[in-house]
């Protein structure tokens, strides 16, 4: 994925002003001035997540809506993921695949009533738009939503939160979603989210956003979170990040994405193969891959971040870290890392090496840090 | 107090010529965030002036630490390797990285005094 023109004028966010009035540090992201952090930093902002409820403005990821009778088949084409069998008001985690059985991008797609509503990475959202118009545009509509605002609220406290104003969407289970009046305004809220905990997020006009943003700021629960709390918060959770984690060089396989590809996608599967990359992921689902990606939690306190090579025990370059940071609330270096198959077993001792140095990393389950989803 | 400043963010507190203290400024860790790991040099281990002496870590990015002098590491603050977190709280005291004996006290005439560092800062 090419970075977008630094040089280009950066786009905002409709909570842009209300993100400036509460003192966040604003940073390019994808294209848009985003919030990196908040006058608490880091630090304290992923805390107080894992300890309350965290607001982020997620802005902007790409909203787009799939119309039409046939638009399930139709992205079936293009994810190996079950959207046919996805009852109404249930979200599943999905990818675009390429030829290669390589990752294009990974997203949520929700089956509302009338149309599935998916939500795109941001530095992606371009690219996937004309995917969708060059492969299945004469199946279904394919109708971006630029107009849609995307919060946020991710915490233990979150659903407290959200049960005083909406309480219709506190009864959600993870993964589904649904339509609600949250502080008076019309929004669409799916119970998922990308930080580990229980939590909401909440699709909303743009000219409502705002105002939904201050009515969830009001709560004693709720404090701004930033993108870097947001990273941090994933990584401890043991979830990819695009074009970090996972890329069109990257195959579910590897990526140990696998739980993602439902049995009725898979060979003897009612509705298998007939995604880009079949072949070489079918292959890769009976025998296995080369490589896979594995947590890594560090022995010593140094951080082992991205770009980091794992060498083995006569210092050769075998895995390449794609995230890594110091958990705040592991309170260990954490990182993914791709490394050899038979290296990715939990408890498998490996060494990171950073600035010259070798810093011994074991092998983890993942996640990091356990997920509390609210499933019902 | 004779502190001086480099265009990398460090101060050195020169009162002491054969152990002057060097930390990063207040300016540098309101830039990184939350810091969490610092690597310190030696004592003993000795160092060019702009040679990377050390590093510090936040949570998002690891910064290199340059000598503002060249010199000797006479003491290294084992406080702030124990709690990192004080180079956000006390940059300028308690969150001192190291002291250097000074191999050459002219070295300083290059560094800048409060007013260019504050200029600096302001048209960062």
């Amino acid at each position: 994925m090419a970075d977008p023109d630094p040089t280009a004028a950066l786009l905002k966010t409709p909570l842009h002003a209300l993100n400036v009035e509460l003192g966040a540090k604003l940073v390019p992201f994808a294209g848009y001035e985003m919030p990196v952090s908040y006058p608490r930093g880091i630090l304290a902002e992923h805390r107080h997540c894992r300890e309350a409820a965290g607001l982020f403005d997620v802005s902007h990821m790409g909203q787009l809506r799939l119309v039409g009778d046939d638009a399930a088949a139709a992205l079936e084409t293009l994810v190996p993921v079950d959207i046919g069998g996805l009852a109404e008001g249930k979200q599943r985690y999905a990818f675009f695949t390429n030829d290669a059985g390589g990752i294009r991008d990974d997203l949520m797609v929700t089956r509302r009533a009338d149309h599935l509503f998916l939500i795109v990475n941001a530095a992606c959202k371009g690219d996937d738009i004309a995917h969708l118009r060059a492969t299945i545009a004469s199946r279904c509509a394919i109708e971006p939503l630029p107009e849609q605002a995307l919060l946020a609220l991710q915490g233990p406290q979150a659903a407290a939160v959200i049960g005083r104003l909406a309480p219709a969407l506190a009864r959600l289970t993870f993964m589904s979603g649904a339509a609600a009046t949250v502080a008076g305004i019309a929004c669409f809220a799916t119970r998922s989210g990308y930080t580990g905990e229980d939590g909401f997020e909440i699709s909303v006009a743009a000219r409502d956003a705002e105002a939904l943003a201050r009515a969830l700021l009001a709560e004693p629960e709720v404090a701004p979170v930033g993108l870097g709390a947001r990273d941090t918060l994933r990584l401890e959770a043991g979830l990819c990040l695009y074009g970090h984690d996972i890329d069109t060089t990257t195959t579910p396989v590897e990526a140990a994405l696998t739980w993602a590809i439902q049995k009725v996608r898979r060979p003897g599967g009612g509705r298998a193969s007939g995604y880009p990359g079949a072949a070489v992921i079918e292959r890769q689902l009976a025998e296995g891959a080369a490589r896979k990606r594995a947590g890594l939690i560090g022995l010593e306190r140094a951080p082992v971040r991205e770009g980091a090579a794992i060498v083995d025990a006569a210092g050769i370059a075998i895995g390449r870290v794609t995230s890594g940071t110091l958990g705040p609330s592991v309170g260990q270096p954490v990182a993914l890392a791709y490394v050899p198959s038979a290296s990715a077993v939990p408890g498998t001792l490996l060494d990171a090496e950073v600035r010259g140095k070798r810093q011994p990393m074991r092998v983890a389950t993942l996640p990091f840090a356990p997920h509390h989803y609210f499933r019902g | 107090m004779p502190v001086l400043y480099t265009a990398d963010h460090e101060w050195i507190d020169t009162s002491d010529a054969a152990a002057a203290t060097v930390g990063i400024t207040v300016h540098a860790q309101d830039a990184l965030g939350d810091v969490v790991f610092v690597d310190l040099p030696s004592v003993g281990a000795t160092f060019n002036k702009g040679d990377v002496a050390g590093v510090v870590e936040s949570v998002k990015a690891a910064a290199d630490l340059y000598m503002p002098v060249g010199g000797e590491i006479v003491a290294v603050n084992e406080a702030l390797r124990a709690d990192p977190s004080l180079a956000n709280t006390d940059p300028l005291a308690n969150g001192w990285f190291f002291k250097v004996r000074l191999s050459d006290p002219t070295e300083t005439g290059a560094l800048m005094d409060q007013a260019a560092y504050d200029t600096l800062v302001k048209n960062a």
